[in-house]
């Protein structure tokens, strides 16, 4: 199959060791050219959602123009191509997170979806009455409430392991959780509302020790740091594509083999079949049993490019450019008075959570929007965070590696306006 | 920075700074929460009744300063009114915040309330300024409910 070529960034500069060229990688991503309010968009909300480059915009619109049609059922040409490259970026994703095996990569609409499906497939089958499942008390909704209802469907008992004021996991109470009755352990590799990394390596040596399973939320990690699935040998990572600069309605779940092939199906339909007779149905090999119904091809063909877009400008020299950037900017912003930065854990990537004393941070982010600069000012989809932290809301910065350290100064900038406007 | 210091305005930070009537009311008669689950404020709205006239109206919660100082200035303009004034008023609040054609012309008779005219430049703080407002209306409704901006 002929294919163009994925990605317009150069490859191997990581290898050489040569620092990213920024302005040039700025010019990939076409939105950034945009003004907003008259002032040049500064784009800080990459945690909620990030950018996308020319080639990702590429790769959708050359699926609608040019391969549009439904994939794994067509014979003719067009279905084949697009059958294709849907299954050629379920390679590269098993590259991209170092899967064993093509099998271990289910699409699925996202990180919530692929939490989603673990809770209600594995979860169902294997989480009984009795049972615990720890999952830390700096988690996003979508991986408190789908264990949530697990728990009160099954009887089983939801159990948190706290963090000290940082922002970091007590790790001896995670141990002291950690007994007979738990049957899965889900953690965020990276918090969205704080920037903490958690130890998520060692974390599953010590559930593994008593022979329990983890799931790692990868949404905030996938992003910005190199995953290697068998490296951390998690039973289960999921992430999401538009938070990797890839389109969204499209993400991943990685399971290991042998957990998804004893894991019944989670959606029924078309698809996930491979024999239906009204008496009974065989369900499809691996990784399509959890695959019902058309996907969203152009977003799985989207993610491809994406993939292919971060892998070439290397996800090493990604996160060494955003810990310099997150240096820089804790630096600046911390240097404000009034101004209190949540999540100070050791280990962070780059995400910047702050309050400001007497302003609210909804007020923060609509003043620093006149500026041109998109924060998320909110609970972050985190409200136990916020209630550790004694705060309604954060304003919060995210980072990605088309950032700049002028755009911190423009934030800090705003952020001084906000004073003024206030004192 | 103009249509931020229309929707900042002196009387508006003032009473975010200092919110009137801000505190629970023991025996109030009408009770409601507010919640606006986008941004996190939280509002609660206490209202004494002397037949159909608010003899006195109250709040708590946390909040920007757009809803507090809404907040506020609602509790304000509320005291001694009847449930039906009340009723008119919010609903030309209303319209002043969402900007809707002619409300420019009841701004002028809606007195303090309308330093809250900057909002309509502010979609997304529409329902900031609105929550207390919908908070008391749940509160007027039944004794004891939640209202939410969603
Ligand atoms: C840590 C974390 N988990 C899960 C999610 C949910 O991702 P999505 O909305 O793409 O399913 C997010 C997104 O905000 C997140 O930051």
């Amino acid at each position: 199959m002929k294919r163009a070529r994925p990605a317009t960034v150069s490859e191997g500069w990581e290898k050489a060791g040569s620092p990213l060229d920024i302005a040039r990688i700025r010019q990939d991503f076409p939105i950034l050219r945009q003004r907003v309010h008259g002032k040049p968009l500064v784009y800080l909300d990459n945690a909620a959602t990030s950018q996308k480059p020319q080639c990702v915009i590429d790769a959708v619109r050359r699926y609608y123009e040019a391969e549009n049609s439904n994939i794994h059922r067509g014979i003719h040409y067009l279905s084949e191509r697009a059958t294709a490259e849907y299954e050629e970026t379920r390679a590269k994703v098993q590259r991209f997170l170092n899967a064993s095996d093509s099998r271990e990569i289910v699409f699925v609409r996202g990180t919530t979806e692929g939490i989603n499906l673990v809770t209600q497939s594995y979860g169902r089958k294997f989480v009984k009455a009795g049972d615990e499942i720890l999952i830390t008390a700096m988690e996003h909704h979508s991986n408190i409430v789908p264990w949530q209802i697990l728990c009160e469907q099954a009887g089983a008992r939801l159990r948190v392991i706290p963090m000290n004021h940082d922002g970091e996991l007590l790790l001896e109470e995670y141990e002291r959780l950690l007994g007979g009755r738990t049957k899965l352990v889900a953690v965020a590799h990276v918090s969205n509302a704080l920037g903490t990394v958690n130890p998520v390596k060692q974390i599953v040596e010590l559930a593994h020790r008593r022979g329990v399973p983890v799931l790692l939320d990868g949404a905030q990690a996938a992003p910005h740091m190199a995953v290697d699935v068998q490296a951390l040998d998690c039973d289960f990572y999921t992430f999401s594509g538009h938070k990797l600069f890839g389109p969204t309605g499209i993400g991943v779940l990685y399971g290991k083999a042998p957990h998804l092939e004893a894991m019944p199906p989670y959606q029924a339909g078309g698809d996930m079949i491979s024999l239906v007779t009204f008496e009974k149905t065989h369900y499809n090999v691996l990784p399509y049993k959890f695959e019902a119904g058309t996907p969203h091809i152009a977003g799985g063909i989207g993610l491809g490019a994406a993939v292919d877009y971060v892998t070439g400008i290397g996800l090493e020299a990604i996160a060494a450019y955003e810990r310099e950037l997150l240096a820089y900017a804790t630096q600046a912003l911390s240097a404000i008075r009034g101004l209190k930065v949540i999540g100070t854990a050791k280990e962070k990537a780059a995400v910047l959570s702050f309050v400001l004393e007497g302003v609210h941070p909804h007020d923060i982010g609509t003043i620093l929007d006149r500026e041109g600069v998109a924060i998320r000012a909110g609970h972050h989809c985190a409200m136990p965070v916020m209630q550790r932290f004694g705060v309604p809301a954060t304003a919060r910065a995210s980072f990605a590696f088309y950032n700049t350290k002028e755009e911190v100064d423009v934030l800090v900038r705003g952020v001084h306006k906000v004073l003024k406007v206030f004192r | 920075m103009s249509e931020l210091s229309e929707l900042y305005q002196e009387v508006i930070l003032d009473h975010n700074k200092s919110p009137r009537n801000f505190h629970k009311l023991k025996d109030a008669d009408r009770t409601a929460d507010g919640y606006n689950p986008l941004c996190g404020d939280k509002v609660t709205v206490y209202v004494k009744l002397d037949g159909e006239v608010i003899r006195e109206i109250s709040f708590e919660g946390s909040g920007c300063a757009i809803s507090k100082a809404s907040a506020s200035m609602m509790t304000e303009s509320l005291k001694g009114k009847t449930a039906g004034e009340a009723e008119a008023l919010f609903d030309r609040v209303h319209k002043m915040l969402t900007g809707e054609p002619g409300a420019n012309g009841g701004a002028a008779d809606l007195g303090k309330l309308a330093v809250l005219s900057g909002v309509c430049q502010f979609p997304a703080r529409v329902k900031c300024a609105s929550l207390s407002w919908h908070t008391f209306q749940a509160a007027m409704k039944k004794a004891g409910g939640t209202a939410s901006t969603e």
